[in-house]
């Protein structure tokens, strides 16, 4: 389906292909917007709401990354208003756990911490919620920080989708959500786990990292995942 | 089955309750029979035996008729009788009933209720007209009251394409809260491609303070089922499922009855009709979730996931069930759909406010004398509702403020209760129409308490999925919190304002997009109330729940 | 049954411990074909069958849907009708629907708290009594309303709740479906 439609995208007329999502066309243009759960790739969640952009006509703000473009779209990134409700939800994601960037693996290297730093979140206008939350260091190479985890489960779709393991998925509901690794049980002990270490490199933040980094030694390699799901999606092995 | 055959058994039934002496309708409804009801039918079979009556007389386990508070209640009617309410009946009073009306003649007054209240008069039964008459386990029952005759009707009459355009001419809208246009959805999934459709019948009700549908199932379940036929025919489905919440056993028993004696009776299954309509219902039971009331996460649900919602578009209509297009209505909206074929959508489009025809049921509970279940026009007003059918405030009271549309509703104040009661009216009170509750709460309520409780509602059933209403609902009952136990400043009431409109603009699916309207609308009408709870503000305003 | 380390899902016919409860959930298997999406279905079955959800349940739904472990137990999670703990061999639930909230349930629930030591969601250190709260059990006409041991009663008042847990506590329970598995 190669049929082009014209959108308005802060007050330039582009070109898109019909199958695209906004979130495609707005980084084509190379428009900056934050996002958290999105990865090129993976099937799209909807759920950081943290690319949501102004679409003339719809009654509130639309994720980019779940809307598909029309014709005659109008669409404006950056208003003031977005620009602070975007603060707003890193806010709250800040708060909701207990993210310590000084001690952390990937502090420098952080998805969150960089929408931060774009945004200009400056403090927290919110109560620290201060769950009580655990570790799990039981994996051979890997450990799961539940206090850094952000449920934007990236994780859970690789290795659905990539790796095909379905290892991790989550459990509970609400401010009660966590990432589980099948029913509940320490990593370690994972019938289903390849650990073949996708997850930990999709993780946008420091929830889920190699063992032995210390503090801001942990960079992610997104390189090999998004070759692997480039390769698949376009299927450009031919073998 | 045909529509002869049909004729017969329903003039069959109707000689055989027109020989009785009378019929004894005793309600049994979660609510009446939580109340005794059962004792009290044994009671009337006991002594009726004892009397001598079996043959003349007959007892019948109804549906609800909706003065749940003056429950049991029994109803005494027959062909050369005066029909006879009894309420608040006991064992003893159901045997004082027998020996005194039925068997002397003379109605027993101290249990009477006045069937002249406004309590029955200001009502109009077009949904519920079955309720509480019709025994809901026989079909018979349903049938000699027009059952299935718009089924058999559409089949044979109408073209899909004209049962459309006789929903879209009767003006009926969405009675799951958000009000959107039933005929133009069913003519969206008529019209989408797809081998396979579906129809849902939403019968999820998840709205605190709120038991219409668990009323309608559990009284009518037929009629929720003939709508679906209607519905599946309409738009080209051969599949429906009736999505009932987990709370409601016997609903989900009477509906799972009504569904073989239907496909005994050849109104549902293969050629209903003889016509080559096939259609068949299953049940599918709900775990305890209030987000699955949401459409996409009810879907997500049917198909045994997780019930999380998703974004739409893609909308049900083009894509929904294993990515089929899919209807999906409430089970009150489908309880309309047989009277309006019946009787013509002029008929129905008469009745209501210019944009909000017909009837609606509310749940109307709180602090209120007659709570119970009511169908009233569009249109009615709040003071209507509230005074007459309600019967006013309890306990010298005043009335402060109705909440419709539960936890994604508002409150309305007392300078509103003469607001008509339609979609519209409701919508610019910064509340709702919802599914119907309508709970009445008097000068000791305190509002900020009641957003507290809403929002604790709402943090809880967040299904987590999107971050403004995971974390927003949590952060939001934590602000409450802290200014209920008085430690907030005017600068966490900002704050909490500020997070209300985002958490209403940026949340994915409706139970984000509304749980701050209990805030909002509170904040709008009594103000004073929160900033009564401010660190250093001065005690005036209601006093706390827990002070009162 | 090994907590750590559940066995790789294989596909097989039948349970081997030979439980008879189990048989209830094949045959809701077999009545929707084994059907993936039937999932929630085959939960409610075990419920009921066992009073609650263990691994050895879970892993068994697993096996015979062929679904990942992790999908199962996130699914039985996500809804409150599904309990991973055993529950008392009473139950009380008080309903804090908002009807009910506005006839004070929440007082009701406080003073079953302070009698019998218990937040809702939890059991007593005897297993005889479980505490529970509900969202709204649809007898508004009723409220306040509490539900003991699936027998709803209206109008309540505490301390006529207390006293009619306190009389169904010393009545012995009706034969438990819900005892765990041995």
């Amino acid at each position: 389906m190669e049929t082009v439609v014209t959108l308005t995208l802060n007050g330039e007329m582009v070109s898109a292909r019909a199958d695209q999502t906004l979130l495609d066309v707005i980084r084509e243009q190379k428009i900056d917007l934050p996002t958290l759960c999105h990865m090129q790739g993976l099937s799209e969640r909807g759920g950081c709401r943290l690319c949501v952009v102004e679409v003339q006509g719809a009654p509130r703000p639309m994720a980019a990354c779940v809307t598909p473009v029309t014709e005659g779209m109008v669409v404006r990134t950056h208003t003031p208003e977005l620009e602070h409700q975007r603060r707003l939800v890193v806010e709250l994601l800040l708060a909701e756990r207990n993210h310590v960037c000084a001690v952390c693996v990937v502090n420098g290297h952080c998805d969150l911490q960089w929408a931060a730093a774009k945004l200009g979140v400056a403090s927290v206008r919110y109560e620290y919620l201060h769950p009580d939350l655990t570790m799990d260091a039981s994996h051979a190479r890997f450990v799961l920080d539940h206090n850094r985890c952000i449920l934007c489960t990236r994780c859970v779709r690789v290795c659905d989708e990539v790796e095909g393991a379905h290892t991790w998925d989550i459990a509970g509901r609400g401010i009660k959500t966590r990432v589980i690794t099948d029913l509940s049980r320490p990593w370690g002990d994972s019938p289903s786990c390849t650990s073949c270490g996708k997850c930990v490199q999709v993780c946008p933040t420091g929830a889920l990292f190699e063992k032995g980094a210390t503090v801001a030694e942990m960079t992610k390699e997104r390189d090999f995942v998004g070759w692997i799901i480039r390769g698949r999606t376009k299927r450009e092995w031919t073998w | 089955m045909n529509r002869i055959e049909l004729q017969a058994i329903a003039d069959k039934e109707i000689e055989r309750q027109q020989e009785l002496k009378c019929r004894v309708l005793c309600c049994a409804s979660t609510a009446c029979l939580s109340s005794g009801g059962q004792e009290v039918r044994k009671a009337l079979q006991d002594e009726l035996k004892a009397a001598g009556l079996t043959k003349d007389v007959q007892v019948v386990a109804t549906g609800c008729k909706g003065l749940c508070s003056r429950g049991p209640v029994v109803e005494v009617t027959g062909p050369a009788q005066e029909r006879v309410l009894y309420a608040n009946v006991t064992a003893e009073a159901a045997q004082q009933i027998v020996r005194q009306h039925l068997v002397g003649g003379q109605p027993v007054n101290d249990y009477r209720l006045d069937a002249d209240s406004p309590f029955f008069t200001k009502q109009v039964r077009v949904v519920l007209s079955n309720s509480g008459i019709v025994d809901p386990e026989r079909i018979e029952d349903y049938i000699a009251r027009q059952g299935y005759a718009a089924l058999g009707h559409a089949l044979r009459e109408m073209t899909p394409e004209e049962v459309c355009l006789a929903i879209r001419r009767s003006g009926l809208r969405g009675r799951g809260g958000a009000g959107y246009a039933t005929g133009l959805k069913w003519d969206l999934v008529r019209k989408a491609d797809g081998r396979d459709k579906y129809v849902i019948a939403n019968g999820d009700e998840g709205d605190p303070g709120a038991y219409m549908d668990r009323t309608l199932m559990e009284s009518d379940p037929h009629r929720v089922l003939e709508g679906m036929a209607l519905a599946g025919y309409a738009v080209g489905a051969e599949q429906g499922f009736l999505y009932v919440r987990g709370e409601y056993p016997l609903a989900v028993k009477r509906l799972e009855r009504a569904i073989k004696a239907a496909e005994r009776q050849g109104v549902l299954g293969s050629r209903i009709f003889d016509s080559n309509f096939n259609f068949r219902v299953d049940i599918r039971i709900g775990a305890g979730a209030f987000v699955c009331g949401e459409e996409t996460a009810l879907m997500s649900s049917i198909m045994g996931r997780r019930g999380e919602p998703r974004p739409r578009p893609p909308y049900p209509a083009q894509s929904g069930l294993w990515n089929s297009p899919t209807l999906i209505n409430n089970v009150e909206t489908f309880g309309n759909i047989a009277p309006i074929i019946l009787n013509g959508p002029e008929w129905y489009a008469a009745m209501g406010t210019e944009k909000s025809k017909g009837t609606k049921i509310f749940a109307l509970t709180g602090n209120v004398n007659n709570t119970g279940l009511i169908e009233v026009p569009m249109g009615i007003t709040l003071r209507e509702i509230v005074f007459e059918i309600g019967g006013g405030i309890p306990d010298g009271r005043t009335f402060k403020a109705a909440q419709t549309g539960g936890p994604s509703g508002g409150c309305i104040p007392a300078e509103y209760l003469d607001t008509p009661v339609d979609y519209e009216s409701l919508t610019a009170l910064g509340s709702m129409m919802g599914s119907g509750g309508l709970i009445v709460m008097d000068d000791q309520t305190s509002m900020v308490d009641v957003a507290k409780f809403y929002m604790e509602f709402c943090m809880d059933e967040s299904c987590g999925k999107c971050v403004p209403c995971r974390v927003g609902t949590a952060q939001m009952h934590r602000l409450l919190s802290r200014l209920i136990a008085g430690e907030a400043s005017a600068a966490d009431l900002a704050t909490l304002e500020e997070l209300c409109r985002m958490v209403k603009a940026l949340s994915l699916c409706g139970l984000g997009q509304s749980a701050p309207n209990p805030i909002l609308s509170t904040l709008k009408y009594f103000r004073a109330e929160y900033e009564a709870r401010l660190k250093s503000g001065a005690a005036h305003g209601a006093p706390s729940q827990e002070a009162a | 049954m090994s907590v750590n380390a559940p066995p790789r899902p294989k596909p097989e016919t039948e349970h081997p411990s030979g439980d008879p409860r189990f048989k209830l959930i094949d045959r809701t298997l077999k009545r929707l074909q084994h059907r993936q999406d039937s999932l929630i279905e085959v939960l409610h079955t075990a419920q009921e069958a066992f009073g609650y959800l263990d691994d050895d349940v879970l892993i068994y739904a697993a096996q015979q849907l062929k679904l990942p472990l992790s999908w199962v137990y996130g699914v039985a999670t996500f809804y409150h009708f599904f309990s991973l703990k055993p529950g008392g061999e009473h139950t009380c639930i008080v309903c804090l629907g908002t009807a009910c909230y506005v006839k004070k349930s929440g007082e009701i629930l406080a003073a079953l708290e302070k009698e019998f030591g218990i937040k809702p969601g939890q059991t007593t250190a005897d297993k005889k009594l479980s505490l529970a709260q509900a969202r709204c059990v649809g007898s508004c006409g009723l409220a306040p309303v509490v539900v003991i041991d699936g027998g709803v009663h209206g109008r309540e008042m505490a301390n006529e709740t207390v006293a009619r847990v306190r009389a169904a506590l010393a009545h012995v329970a009706a034969p438990a479906a819900g005892e765990p598995a041995a």
